[in-house]
């Protein structure tokens, strides 16, 4: 099977089947959560469920099992066939699978433990960091590896995107994960204070701009195209679009400590690079969406492509929520409210699962020699459940965060708070619910595509697929 | 010389190396291979459709 003559379909497969089943775990974690939020004595006395430590296990599940699948399926899927190559350095791929789904099972077992480095979006111990940061090396080593022996003269921009993703990515863990070990599942930070948040916050902001973002914009510039039948809208401004995107996102994350003991310069280098990021971000969602010009049609009939242009939608309001909520004088009513909690949510739901789910309904189908989905009508209800759920979610937290943040600002005549902390907390009841209800549409939707992926691949002949690398041309 | 005058000169490189980017994606010149990128998806068109109609019809 490690013929020459045909890609590496194998581990495409492995990854995109675990994206449909982190997605439901990850989810339904999610889900329970939120139910904590509204029924806070619904797990009550049972330390390894308590909020505080599923919480952590939620966002890793959802970013890094979830997204992190999607990624590599895509990646590996895209790098393969636009450079018309197998991928580079054999068993190399396969690695990547077992080590990444190792990761992801130790922090299944880590987190509800409380075993946790406390920073957000890199919870993992040292021991699983190195873990990760071995399987992200030989990730770059078989992606550009792939591009090296590339048979085309181009590398797409599809390419470009991924590149970016899997390079920043390693610089970004392994400069925030130096830890100093004390025992085999405590280390403590390198960085002292202040520039531990700063680090801290370097590395979780470009996790969304790099991980969240660049990555799901090198599948939209693949899978948008191929479901709508037309290259991508302009090539220049995809060009622009990459450089001016990932110049800036670096010099965006002091947008997160706002108001803190960060110097203030630094504050106002992070809100300003935070506004000027809104021109790559439209520029990209704009030459997504006008892919479809001249083919609007399609988006009539085909869910699959309602999917993804939906993710652009969500995408254009999140990139435009972000920087708006990057000002200070709007941060100072935002943070630490459930807007935040909206805001992270229409772009984790909203674009990147949707991107994402768009892509693999596309994808499946022709990693197990079909033409398409199943059942093209349960592709379509999962669509809409999906957008309910998400819109039901976010304009919950919407309201509930501008609700915290105006009570937690009110004050007397004679300069005393208006309202006591608990008295918001009551207030945001109902939104939790509608939360709480929102989430669970989202992960019905995700049970209707785990049925549908389940009946389209266990009738396949997988052999049917379509993996042979084209001849080269004659010169 | 000030540190204060690299970090405005910094900014003044920044904005020319912009305006070169989109000079460079924008020009003619660019076209032609550019059109060839962005088909590139469609180079390896996929042949599965039309093997397994083949194969439903046999």
């Amino acid at each position: 099977m490690e013929s020459q003559t045909t890609y590496n379909y194998k581990v495409v497969r492995q990854f995109a089947i675990m994206t449909v089943v982190w997605g439901i775990v990850g989810m339904l974690v999610g889900v329970i959560i939120a139910a904590q939020l509204a029924f806070p004595e619904l797990t009550d006395g049972i330390s390894w469920l308590s909020y505080g430590r599923l919480r952590p296990l939620h966002t890793n599940a959802v970013i890094f099992a979830f997204g992190g699948s999607a990624l590599f399926a895509t990646s590996y899927y895209v790098v393969q066939r636009t450079n018309q190559a197998r991928l580079f350095g054999g068993p190399l791929a396969a690695f990547t699978f077992w080590g990444w789904t190792a990761i992801i099972v130790l922090a299944a077992v880590t987190l509800p433990l409380g075993i946790t480095s406390g920073k957000e979006y890199a919870e993992l111990e040292w021991p699983i960091d190195l873990l990760i940061a071995v399987v992200w090396v030989v990730y770059a080593i078989v992606f550009f590896g792939t591009i090296m022996k590339r048979k085309v003269k181009h590398i797409y921009v599809a390419n470009w995107f991924f590149g970016a993703f899997i390079l920043t990515i390693a610089v970004l863990h392994i400069v925030n994960s130096a830890f100093i070990p004390v025992t085999l599942t405590k280390g403590y930070s390198f960085y002292p204070g202040a520039i531990d948040a700063m680090v801290q916050w370097w590395y979780g902001h470009n996790a969304v701009g790099f991980f969240l973002t660049t990555a799901f914009l090198g599948m939209m510039y693949y899978f948008i195209p191929k479901q709508a039948g037309r290259p991508v809208y302009s090539y220049r401004l995809s060009v622009v679009h990459f450089w001016a995107l990932i110049s800036t996102y670096m010099w965006a994350g002091p947008h997160h400590l706002h108001y803190t003991a960060l110097p203030d310069w630094a504050q106002s280098v992070g809100m300003v690079f935070s506004l000027i990021l809104l021109a790559p971000s439209w520029g990209g969602m704009i030459n997504g969406i006008m892919t479809l010009s001249g083919a609007w049609h399609k988006l009539r009939t085909d869910p699959v492509l309602k999917f993804l242009i939906v993710s652009l939608s969500f995408y254009g309001m999140s990139t435009f929520e972000g920087p708006m909520m990057s000002i200070k004088t709007v941060n100072a009513l935002s943070h630490y409210t459930d807007w935040t909690v909206g805001h992270v949510h229409s772009g984790a739901l909203g674009w990147v699962a949707m991107v994402s789910i768009g892509s693999l309904y596309y994808l499946i189908p022709r990693l197990f020699g079909k033409i398409e989905m199943y059942s093209m009508r349960l592709v379509e209800l999962h669509f809409w459940v999906a957008t309910i759920g998400v819109v039901l979610y976010i304009a919950a937290m919407w309201i509930a965060g501008v609700m915290q943040g105006l009570m937690w600002r009110a004050v007397n005549a004679d300069g005393t708070l208006t309202y006591s902390f608990i008295e918001s907390v009551e207030r945001t009841y109902p939104f939790y619910y509608v939360r709480l209800l929102g989430g669970a549409m989202f992960l019905t939707g995700m049970l209707i595509m785990a049925y549908n992926v389940w009946k389209t691949t266990s009738e396949g002949r997988v052999a049917d697929a379509d993996d042979a690398i084209p001849a080269p041309a004659a010169h | 010389m000030d540190i204060n005058d690299i970090r405005a000169w910094q900014t003044v490189i920044l904005l020319i190396s912009f305006i070169g980017i989109v000079w460079w994606a924008y020009s003619k010149r660019r076209k032609t291979s550019f059109d060839e990128a962005a088909n590139l998806p469609f180079a390896d068109e996929d042949r599965h459709r039309a093997t397994i109609e083949k194969e439903n019809l046999s």
